[in-house]
This record gives C-alpha cells, sequence and structure tokens, in this order.
C-alpha cells in the first residue's frame, strides 16, 4: 500500500540509525588520534610544544662560587625565557650555551633535564608530573669552579690562544676551566635574526671562539709529557736512582733511523734523570721511553688517563692519545710528547694532579651538586678514584724533580712565596715539518707551606706564544698564568 | 525520565498511522519547563566556570567580564525560556539547554583563543551574533504558531535559498573559498541560510510528491531506481547546488547539501534505490571534483598525507597543528586556557574551534561535546517520530540532520578522518551567519517538538492527521503541489 500508509517510521530509524553511525566514526577517530597515536604525534619533530614548554619558565642557574652565572628573561615571545650570562666569556667554556635555535652544549646540555626542570628526580613524588601536567621550576647546577682561579686564568691568557685546566689533586674538583678566545653565549639565546648571524660568525670565525680548548682540543704535550716517562721509568725500574747517569747520548740516533736527536741546552749526554728532568733534555727521555718499551709506557700513559674514551666532567672530554702501534723511533718520540702523543689541557692538569696526590688520579669532575629551585640536594657528586698512575714511591721522587724544575730549571717563573710548587714546562711542535708556531705549555701543583697537600694543578697551554724555540717559551709564557692560578687558589 | 517513556509507546510503534490514532485525548502531557530551566541554569554556569578557568589559568584571577559575560547569557537564555513557556510550553526540554551550553562553550573557546591574538579580538562580535541569534529563536517560537504554515512557501524558499547561494558569486573571495557578503562591514555566509531554507523546500516538495517519488522504475536485483520523470527536478537541484557551490569553492557545504537531500528522499520514499544514485552522483561529483579542481584536490592530498609538508622541509600544515593539537589534549586534556592550539594559525577560532577543545578539554570534553550533538539531533529525530504529519516529519529529520552532518563534515575533517572542508561546528565556531542560523535550527525543532507533543485539541497534532491526508491526496493528484 502507498499512501500514508508508507512506514515512514522505519525510514527515520534508518536515517537515525546512520546518524548514530557517523557519531561513532566520529568518536573512534577522536580517541585514535587523542590516546592512541598521541604519542607519535607529539613526539613529530615538527611539534613545537615540546620546546614551548621548555621555554616557558625561567631555566635553572648555574652557580660558580655560589652566585649564578646564568639567568633568565622573559622575552614575551612564543618561546618565553631567553638565556642570559653574567661574564659571558669568561665561563663559556663551563656553561656552554643554551639558544632557543640551536640547542644547548657543555653544561647547559649535560645538565639540561635539571636546569629545564624535566628530571624527574625534582619532583616532590613519583610520576606526580605525569598526573598534574605540570613541570617543576628548573634546578640549579652548583659548579666546582674557583672564580679567582677561573679570571687569573682568563686575565693571564689575554687576547692570546690558549686554555687552562686547574684542579684539585685530592678530589678532582675543577677549579678552573678557560679557553680564549672565548665568546658571549648570551649572543646565542632567543630567536630572532641576530642569533643566526652570531652563530654564523661565530662557527666561520678562523680562530675558533666556540672551540673548549681546554677539554675539546688535543695538543702535543712536549715536554710536559716527561712526566709521565719519567714516572714510567721509575715504576719499570729503569731508573732507580735520580742521580745516576742514564748512559744516553748526545745527539740521540732514533733507533731504526737515521735521524738524529738533539737538545736546545748542555750537558745532557749521559745526564741524570734530575738534570734532564730539570733542563728537559729530549735525548735522554727518548732514550728512557724506548728502554721503559711500548707495554710499558702504554701503561704509564693510560694511568694518568691518556687513551681514555669515556671521561665525561659530566660533558665530554676529547680523549688523550698515547699511540701504541708504534717502531722503537716513534716510541722515542711519542716519549718526549711528540708524534702521535696528544693531550688537551685537563689531560695534563690531571698528569701534575697525580704527582700531587701520592700518584692516584681522581675523576675530574666539574658539578659539585645539582639542587632543585630551593635549594634541596637532588645528586652530588662523590670523589672517586679514576686510577693509580704510579707507585708513591716514584710520586715521592717525582715531586722532587718538579720542585727542581721550579726551583732552578725552566719553570722559575711558576715560583710563588710561601709555597712549593712543582711544575714542567714544554714547547711542543707542530705542523708540516714543524713549521707551525710552537705552542707553549706548563704544567704545576702548588702547596701552600702551612698545608698538608698540595691543593692545585693546573696545566697552562698557550698557542701562539712568542715563539722563541726551547723551553724558554713554556717557562716564559705559560708559566706565569700558572702561577697565577695557583697563587689565587692558595690566597684564601 | 519518566515522562519521556510516557508517550513513546504510542506514537512510535512502527507502522502507526494518522488514522490508527486514539481519538484526541485530553489528558495533557507534561510540560518539563522545569526540568529545562534547571537544565538552562546549569549550562550557563558552567558556560561562566569555564570562562573564570580561561581567566584564572591565564592570569591567575577571574577576568573582569565574567559577571557580565555569565549575567548576559543567563538574561538571553531566560528570556528564551520564558518565551518557549508561553509559546511551546510541550516543546522538548533538552533543545534550549544544549544550545544554551553549546554557544557559550563556544564563547569561552573563542574568548580563550582571543588571548592569544589580542589585536583580533572575536568574542565580542561573537556575543552580539549570539544575542541576535537567541533574539531570533524568540521571534521563531513567538511568531510561528505552527510549523506546517512553512509548508506553503516551499518553493520561494527554494528560490531565496538558490538567490542566497548566487549572491557571494559576486563577491571578492576570502581566502580561496567564494562563500562572503561583506555589507557595511559585516561579513555573512548567506548559504549557512540557504541549509534552513533548503531544508524547508525538500521538506514541503517530498512531503507532496513522496509517493510519486515512491514509484520504481526498473528493478536491478534488489536496488529499485526511480523513474526518469522524477528524477529530472532532483538532479535538476542537485546539479544547481553543487554546481554553485563548486564555484564558490565551498565543498563542505555542497556535501551537506547534497547529504541532507539524500537523508530526506530516503526517509520520504524509503528507496534504497535513491540512497544507490545518491551515493553514485557523490561519487561521481566528488571524483570529479577532487580530480578537476587544484583547491579540492590538494584538501584531499593534505587528508592522505597531513605530514607531508613536514617531510619536504615546510613544516607542520594546519591539519598537521590540528593533529598535534588533539594529540596534545590526551585523555583529560590541559586544561582551559593551557594548550597551544593557536599553532593552528588562521581559522584557529572558526573551522579548528573544535582543536582547541580537543587539546585542553581532551578527549573527555571533546566526546561530551560529541554527545552533546548527538543529543540535539536525537531529540529532532524523536520529535519527527512523534510528528504525524510528513512535512513536519521531514522538516524535523532535515533539521536535525543538518547539525549532524555538518558536525560530521567539520569534525571528521579536522580530527583526519575525512578530508577537511571549511565549516562552522554548529554554535562552537566563530562566526555571525552560522550561530544566528543554527538558533533558527532549534527554534524551529522547538517548535516540531511542541506540536508532537501538545496534544490540548488545539496545537498541530489534531490538524496534523487532516492536514497528512490533504497533502497526500493533493500529492497523488497533482504533480508538485503541496498546498494543504
Amino acid at each position: 500500500m502507498t499512501g500514508n500508509g508508507r512506514p515512514m517510521t522505519r525510514y527515520i530509524r534508518h536515517a537515525a540509525a546512520f546518524c548514530a553511525l557517523l557519531l561513532i566514526a566520529l568518536l573512534v577517530n577522536a580517541t585514535r588520534i587523542q590516546l592512541v597515536q598521541a604519542r607519535s604525534y607529539d613526539e613529530n619533530p615538527a611539534n613545537r610544544r615540546h620546546t614551548i614548554a621548555r621555554y616557558g619558565q625561567p631555566r635553572g642557574d648555574i652557580l660558580v662560587g655560589g652566585r649564578p652565572v646564568t639567568g633568565s628573561k622573559d622575552s614575551g615571545q612564543q618561546f618565553r625565557y631567553e638565556r642570559t650570562y653574567r661574564n659571558g666569556p669568561l665561563y663559556a667554556p663551563v656553561t656552554g650555551f643554551s639558544s632557543q635555535v640551536y640547542g644547548t652544549n657543555l653544561l647547559e646540555g649535560a645538565e639540561d633535564d635539571v636546569l629545564a626542570g624535566t628530571d624527574p628526580l625534582l619532583s616532590p613524588l613519583p610520576l606526580w608530573n605525569d598526573f598534574t601536567r605540570s613541570r617543576n621550576p628548573g634546578g640549579h647546577v652548583v659548579t666546582t669552579l674557583d672564580p679567582a682561579a677561573q679570571e687569573a686564568a682568563f686575565a693571564g691568557l689575554g687576547d692570546r690562544r690558549g686554555a687552562v685546566a686547574a684542579l684539585e689533586p685530592s678530589t678532582g674538583r675543577i677549579l678552573a676551566l678557560v679557553s680564549t678566545p672565548s665568546y658571549d653565549p648570551e649572543e646565542l639565546s632567543g630567536t630572532d635574526s641576530a642569533v643566526a648571524r652570531a652563530w654564523t660568525r661565530l662557527n666561520q670565525a678562523a680562530n675558533k671562539p666556540m672551540l673548549n680548548r681546554a677539554v675539546r682540543q688535543t695538543y702535543p704535550p712536549g715536554s710536559t709529557f716527561k712526566v709521565v716517562t719519567a714516572a714510567a721509568a721509575l715504576d719499570a725500574g729503569v731508573v732507580e736512582d735520580v742521580d745516576e747517569p742514564t748512559k744516553s747520548r748526545d745527539p740521540y740516533r732514533l733507533p731504526g733511523s737515521s735521524v738524529r736527536l738533539t737538545n736546545e741546552v748542555e750537558g745532557c749526554a749521559d745526564a741524570s734523570l734530575r738534570y734532564a728532568f730539570t733542563w728537559s733534555c729530549n735525548t735522554v727521555f727518548a732514550k728512557l721511553g724506548v728502554d721503559v718499551g711500548v707495554a710499558g709506557m702504554r701503561a704509564g700513559a693510560a694511568g694518568f688517563g691518556f687513551n681514555e674514551r669515556q671521561l665525561r666532567i659530566p660533558f665530554r672530554v676529547s680523549p688523550s692519545t698515547f699511540d701504541t702501534r708504534v717502531d722503537q723511533a716513534q716510541l722515542a718520540l711519542s716519549s718526549i710528547g711528540q708524534y702521535n702523543t696528544r693531550a688537551t689541557p685537563l689531560q695534563m692538569a690531571m698528569v701534575a694532579g697525580a704527582v700531587a696526590n701520592n700518584g692516584s688520579v681522581r675523576t675530574p669532575h666539574l658539578v659539585e651538586r645539582t639542587t632543585t629551585d630551593d635549594g634541596h640536594t637532588v645528586s652530588a657528586t662523590g670523589q672517586r678514584t679514576l686510577r693509580q698512575a704510579m707507585s708513591p714511591a716514584t710520586t715521592v721522587q717525582l715531586r722532587e724533580l718538579m720542585t727542581d724544575v721550579v726551583e732552578r730549571g725552566t719553570g722559575k717563573n711558576a715560583a710563588i712565596p710561601g709555597a712549593t710548587v712543582g711544575g714542567k714546562s714544554g714547547t711542543a711542535q707542530h705542523g708540516i715539518h714543524n713549521s707551525g708556531t710552537p705552542y707553549a705549555w706548563f704544567i704545576s701543583w702548588a702547596k701552600a707551606d702551612d698545608a698538608m697537600e698540595p691543593a692545585v694543578a693546573v696545566a697552562v697551554v698557550v698557542e701562539d706564544a712568542e715563539a722563541d724555540r726551547g723551553d724558554i717559551s713554556g717557562g716564559g709564557d705559560a708559566a706565569p698564568i700558572a702561577r697565577d692560578v695557583m697563587r689565587a687558589v692558595l690566597t684564601p | 525520565m519518566d515522562c519521556f517513556a510516557c508517550y513513546v509507546p504510542d506514537m512510535l510503534s512502527p507502522g502507526t498511522t494518522a488514522q490508527a490514532d486514539p481519538p484526541a485525548p485530553v489528558v495533557p502531557l507534561p510540560r518539563r519547563r522545569g526540568i529545562e530551566f534547571t537544565l538552562i541554569v546549569l549550562a550557563v554556569l558552567l558556560s561562566v566556570y569555564g570562562y573564570c578557568d580561561v581567566g584564572v589559568a591565564r592570569t591567575g584571577s577571574v577576568p573582569p567580564g565574567a559577571v557580565g559575560y555569565g549575567a548576559g547569557l543567563g538574561v538571553l537564555a531566560l528570556l528564551a525560556h520564558l518565551a518557549v513557556r508561553v509559546r511551546a510550553p510541550y516543546a522538548d526540554p533538552l533543545l534550549l539547554p544544549i544550545g544554551v551550553l553549546l554557544n557559550g562553550l563556544g564563547l569561552v573557546l573563542i574568548y580563550r583563543l582571543d588571548l592569544e591574538t589580542p589585536d583580533d579580538p572575536a568574542a565580542p562580535t561573537q556575543l552580539v551574533w549570539s544575542t541576535l541569534g537567541m533574539g531570533l529563536f524568540i521571534a521563531v517560537v513567538v511568531l510561528l504558531r505552527d510549523h506546517r504554515v512553512l509548508q506553503r512557501y516551499t518553493y520561494v524558499s527554494v528560490v531565496s535559498a538558490l538567490v542566497l547561494l548566487v549572491l557571494p558569486i559576486f563577491f571578492p573571495s576570502v581566502n580561496g573559498a567564494r562563500i562572503w557578503v561583506r555589507v557595511a562591514g559585516f561579513s555573512i555566509q548567506p548559504g549557512e541560510f540557504a541549509k534552513v531554507l533548503l531544508a524547508v523546500f525538500f521538506a514541503g516538495y517530498l512531503a507532496a510528491n513522496r509517493n510519486a517519488l515512491a514509484y520504481t522504475g526498473r528493478r536491478i536485483w534488489r536496488l529499485q531506481l526511480p523513474t526518469g520523470r522524477v528524477l529530472g527536478p532532483i538532479l535538476a537541484i542537485w546539479l544547481l547546488s553543487v554546481g554553485v557551490l563548486v564555484l564558490e569553492r565551498d565543498l563542505g557545504t555542497s556535501l551537506l547539501f547534497f547529504g541532507l537531500f539524500v537523508v530526506l528522499l530516503y526517509v520520504a520514499t524509503g528507496r534504497t534505490g535513491w540512497i544507490a544514485v545518491g551515493l553514485l552522483l557523490a561519487a561521481c561529483g566528488a571524483v570529479a571534483v577532487g580530480w578537476l579542481e587544484p583547491h579540492v584536490h590538494s584538501r584531499v592530498e593534505d587528508w592522505l598525507h597531513p605530514f607531508a609538508s613536514i617531510e619536504a622541509g615546510l613544516g607542520p600544515n594546519q591539519l598537521a597543528q590540528s593533529l598535534f593539537s588533539f594529540a596534545a589534549g590526551g585523555m583529560l586534556g590541559t586544561g582551559l586556557g593551557l594548550g597551544h592550539s593557536v599553532l593552528i594559525g588562521f581559522a584557529a577560532k572558526s573551522d579548528f574551534i573544535l582543536a582547541t577543545a580537543g587539546e585542553e578539554l581532551g578527549l573527555a570534553g571533546l566526546s561530551a561535546i560529541f554527545l552533546l550533538y548527538g543529543l540535539l539531533v536525537e531529540r529532532g529525530y524523536r520529535a519527527s517520530l512523534a510528528l504525524r504529519d510528513p512535512f513536519g516529519r521531514l522538516l524535523a529529520i532535515g533539521l536535525a540532520s543538518i547539525v549532524a552532518l555538518q558536525v560530521f563534515v567539520i569534525a571528521g575533517g579536522v580530527t583526519g578522518l575525512i578530508p577537511l572542508t571549511g565549516m562552522a561546528m554548529p554554535f562552537l565556531a566563530q562566526g555571525g551567519s552560522s550561530v544566528v542560523t543554527n538558533w533558527i535550527i532549534v527554534a524551529l525543532l522547538m517548535r516540531l517538538s511542541d506540536s508532537a507533543r501538545d496534544r490540548s485539541g488545539t496545537g498541530a497534532a489534531t490538524a496534523a492527521a487532516t492536514a497528512t491526508a490533504t497533502a497526500t491526496a493533493t500529492a497523488e493528484g497533482i504533480e508538485g503541489g503541496g498546498k494543504p
């Protein structure tokens, strides 16, 4: 039947069912994107929510000597809080930068979780923030730096290229970490076009201001490596008395080669270890290295931290190297800190520190502890012994040798009244046929006369020293900087 | 809820016909205006709470306009309620509170997005349009005593609808779509009003011709295809509306009109053949438009590969940002005022308003909004079931289906279910024409539901039987009639 009898009700119900189907499709799809696929959408790199949240609150501070060297300012932009730095160039090798555009590095990068407030340890309760969808205020990072030492090192380097690393031998606390030329990391904060220009300029600059020379640049350590060779020779029993002649020739013909090694100073033929160390005889140490052998030299160098690839302070430190696949001639050169021997300034400070700390190397660290925004400790760095570099007996002899260098050898410039100072200078040649301007090195430690233990060990490298060839430039250019840094630490 | 059940059984049993009705019962049904009042108060309080919540989340203090906002919305809702009490006492008690809640929530979301774009505040304008919309609601409820009057204007409606659809062609296009008319600083989307007029036309035309249309021509398997004679006018309307809309590049509205037409045709005739023809036409239209029209083609590409622009290094497009927004909301949302849906950029307050709801209210809030729309549609269908004149029934279905289809098209678009087509989320989205139209739709549904339940003898229900008979007789006699 047609007419009024057509059961429209039934079709209305069908249409209603169709509408219900549409509603269900919407609900199912909403569940899909809001729950099932939400994580992948959240983690899409083009999703700016994480970045917005990250910069939505002031970043925690990095503290030096109890005072923040960083800050945050409200820019009112989408990425709201921008990083500021107090004394940016001075602390740049420690803080690194925190940029809205270019990310973070050094401490800003290594301690980012704490500074940005995402570290779960900052939460009052586990999973609390997941539940409340809130974010902790950024925590603070308390460094081990001694501001006086840092300033002394920075002032000492001045406008020369170079780096200084200083640490406390008995703990491994890093007291100064300076690299010049430096830059102001605040230039990289924010999102405007000036940031991009600064980034390009800093990266293209010939003198590499963003390179952290103290931990990320390795140099041939030159004569400062003789501390390592001497320790290996004493430990291995190659030298039993530092005042005995070493039966070495001058000039010294490299084994298996016709190259003759000479010295910058007189009196090195058959010299004692004491004389050779004080006046830095290349011939003596080349011979001693060969006498100790590859295995002994490798073990000796590794004891100080060479060839260690995992060191973090907490940011990564470039590994210092002592090549072990060498022939005798190469071993001879390696033993006087040339050939493939390379070290960061921090590594050489660890060498000086080991001598000052009875032969044991403490793990160097830059962060004393991290705290919540209101000062409660989140984590603290404990003191750890990295390695025993040499026997305590050898240490006593090396201390004596290093003290001699400062008292009457090439390191007189490092002497400090009222303190015992031990040091070793170095001039490292580099470049093709050693054509580059030699690097001036000085490594040392200092003990105040009224103290039980040395309070500071330091390594200084100056890249563009006034090239007066010979150890004189290590003692002349680098030693005064080391002295100033050590004095800054010793002076309360 | 017992009062719902009390009238349902005799009205909803399948096969009930006008003649089979019991002779005019005199016991009046409950009016349920108290329920409506309570729900309206809750809806207003909820909206004010949302408004305050935005302020507290953003600035830490209750926004200064909270009292004015609450009072404004409350007074408007109360006036509407009073109008209903006087002129449509038997109307469905859920329709008005749902409208108030969605409108209030929309204002909260727009106010919240205004905080991100201080130079371009949209909430005050939207409040003015909402006031106008609720004013028109009152006007419709007060002035339109019997919905069957509208059936007289079947052909006036279609002509006005077509004029309104064609009008924007003579105005410059805005953001790729020619759907705006700018008069004296006001932007109006005539297509929005055309929806209601087309619903009236379809209901009127189909109520008059449904039996003629139900004659089947050829039968293929189980599909009963309509005869060519009645296919003509329908094809003409389809071509006209779709043609006009493709010219205006407003695919969403085109889809809505067509879906509306197919639903009404099916309900009026019960012929699955119409569905087949409709789907075939829709498929042809969609493929042709998607292939030939670059604007639409790019929308389809975006839908298939929402992250293509990210992979190409151009950053996320609007749809990708919208998906990020929904995902950021998760189950419970970030809380009002704390999301970043503003990253969507252009149209965050209009087409993409749902993303803000999804991010800040979460899946929980979004589902609640979907269910509110679902309830609104359901009340429309319920009124249709209870009505006895075909025009009223079809009109109720048409109006409810407009809401359902519109919600599906835009919500499905911004959540990546279907290709994105620009449309306004009913009541929520910024857009004056849209909010006014939706209030008219709710007002008409109020009138229809009132007619459905008013058994006092003076209302539409008793007259409906006669009207139905007349309309049917006319339809059988005169092709394209429809004057009762």
